[in-house]
């Protein structure tokens, strides 16, 4: 089965705390942590336990700057065949169709089985996989948390309230978007990383992918980010200050009171 | 001219999902004079049920109903609903499994923009539209601006918006399902539901939960949650990456895609407070949260707060609780 993966780099908001920058055009970056995103890791994961249960190749791409690099990388280090950056600063800007259209005009340069995207990224808009599939004409199912390859069809399951499963039997090819907890994504140690590190990732750019600025971009975007903000919120938490065994001593008196401790 | 808006109406067998009642209030604030039609699709008789209801708070309401839909596959809806909605509508749906299914494709297919999980709106004008959303896990907010020219598809986030439960609509229902149909042949056949498994704990039923998140950090450190817990009287319950680490079963997550716990307290430990995770808590319990991150959502839905590292604070409280029950 050939299966490209779609991965994205981004801040990591297990290691930092966002805080948006005084005039609101961004987040603040400095000492900001990046990685794969979450979600395209279980992504990857999936790709190569499939590949290596049924053969093939796993392919992973990303839109992004130079430094998404290192994400391919670490992903080919965690086992994906090859990697592929599409970085243009005709780029910049782009809304999810935008990068939809990006990533379509790769897909449409090869031969994929099956396309997967991570169901959500740091933006919490979980759209590119849909609007990919849509622009594919391919058959889609999001927030996927089970692969089962049935000849040229896969069982999956997606995640749906309430802790429950929904099974749909899906014909290939097809894009999914795959949830966390999937799988357990392997460790990458720092040998495989070094495994990697001269290998060459090919960049196409907006030429290479034969697109012209109508949808990519800012200017293209149907959707723009006009500002971060701040919003007011509520007075919030009732903050117990003090040392440690201070806060200790409070936070017994309230569950007391509160009947949290029976 | 007003923006004709449309408003997807989740249910189950008929019965509407809170969302139904929700989505009124968004298109109001996307614009007070909108048009606003509730569009149901279901097999006859779920469809027919549904209908009935949304027709309580909305004037107009579309059904479309057909044997094919008795389960709501977005592979089949998403192409009946491009046909179906007239140029430039506004379609709101909600923030869920189906919302995330359905609109992405959809707002392509009608090259319409596309909002995700909306949870405030400032308002049409001039063709453009201004939303308010969460990035970064909840830790910042933006506002986007959407071009309306082809119109829009748009999740709002359940509970972000009140539910308009005045009722007394008297709304017209109205047979859409030939202008929609028929059914397309899918690619991807709805199968089965399969139910959550049931735990050695039903933490739905538990007063107090001694809920963790990525801040317990490792597998090992479970023991001291779990001695907590076994000194107040509690039980452990958890967020979303705790399960997905496969270091606690799934029946003891606290979130939309896990249980809905209604405690009378909540212990919020290490827990950033995502609202997919919020939304597993119902019944208003009083909440404590201890969390490293003074910037953490949960912050502002907690009860009272410690800024601190609960590795730290929670062998303390167990000491200090045993000691106080000598």
């Amino acid at each position: 089965m050939e299966i490209l993966v779609c991965v994205k780099r981004v801040p990591d908001t297990a290691e930092n705390e966002i805080a948006v920058k005084a005039d609101g055009t961004d987040i603040v970056r400095d000492d900001v942590v990046y990685s794969v995103n979450e979600w395209d890791n279980y992504a990857v994961e999936e790709a190569i336990q499939i590949r290596d249960n049924v053969g093939g190749t796993v392919t992973v791409v990303s839109v992004g700057d130079a430094e998404s690099e290192e994400i391919i990388r670490r992903e080919m280090a965690m086992g994906a065949d090859t990697g592929v950056l599409l970085s243009d600063s005709a780029f910049e800007g782009s809304d999810g169709l935008g990068v939809a259209t990006i990533l379509k005009s790769f897909v449409d340069k090869g031969k994929y089985d099956l396309i997967l995207t991570g169901a959500l990224a740091d933006d919490g808009a979980g759209q590119v996989g849909g609007m990919l599939a849509a622009l594919l004409d391919l058959p889609y199912a999001s927030v996927v948390n089970k692969i089962e390859v049935k000849g040229d069809k896969l069982l999956v399951g997606r995640e749906i309230e309430g802790g429950n499963q929904e099974m749909n039997e899906i014909s290939l090819p097809c894009v999914l978007s795959i949830q966390t907890g999937i799988n357990e994504p392997r460790y990458v140690g720092i040998r495989g990383i070094r495994k990697v590190a001269s290998l060459e990732i090919p960049c196409d750019g907006k030429d290479a992918c034969g697109l012209d600025a109508g949808i990519i971009g800012a200017a293209g975007a149907k959707v723009k980010r006009l500002t971060y903000f701040v919003p007011e919120l509520g007075e919030g938490a009732e903050m117990i200050e003090g040392s440690t065994e201070e806060q200790v001593e409070k936070v017994i008196e309230i569950l007391k009171a509160k009947g949290g401790i029976k | 001219m007003a923006a004709q808006i449309f408003a997807y109406i989740a249910h189950k067998s008929g019965k509407l999902d809170d969302s139904a009642l929700e989505l009124t209030t968004a298109a109001k604030k996307i614009d007070a004079d909108a048009s606003i039609t509730a569009v149901v699709f279901g097999d006859a008789a779920t469809a027919d049920a549904a209908a009935a209801k949304a027709a309580n708070t909305y004037k107009a309401v579309w059904k479309v109903a057909d044997s094919a839909l008795a389960y709501p596959n977005a592979e089949l809806i998403r192409p009946m609903l491009a046909k179906l909605l007239p140029e430039g509508a506004i379609l709101l749906l909600p923030t869920d499994s189906f919302g995330m299914d359905l609109g992405p494709g959809l707002a392509v297919k009608r090259n319409a923009a596309y909002i995700a999980d909306a949870i405030d709106f400032e308002g049409a004008k001039d063709g453009k539209l201004v939303a308010h959303r969460q990035e970064y896990a909840g830790q910042v907010y933006a506002k986007v601006e959407a071009n309306l020219s082809g119109g829009a598809v748009i999740t709002c986030r359940p509970g972000a918006f009140a539910a308009d439960e005045a009722g007394g609509a008297g709304g017209a229902v109205e047979d859409k399902s030939a202008d929609a149909g028929p059914v397309p042949a899918a690619k991807r056949k709805f199968i089965e539901v399969v139910e959550a498994e049931v735990g050695d704990v039903d933490i739905t039923k538990s007063d107090v939960l001694v809920s963790i998140g990525r801040g317990i950090e490792s597998q090992d450190n479970l023991e001291i949650a779990f001695d907590l817990a076994k000194a107040i009287g509690a039980d452990v319950s958890c967020s979303r990456p705790i399960v997905d680490a496969k270091w606690l079963e799934k029946s003891r997550q606290v979130g939309t895609s896990g249980q809905t716990v209604k405690p009378k307290v909540y212990m919020a430990l290490g827990i950033s407070g995502a609202f997919q995770h919020l939304g597993g808590i119902k019944g208003n319990p009083f909440m404590l949260a201890i969390n490293k991150n003074p910037k953490a959502p949960i912050f502002q839905v907690a009860d009272v707060g410690v800024v601190g590292d609960i590795l730290e604070i929670m062998p303390e409280l167990t000491e200090k609780v045993t000691e106080m029950k000598g």
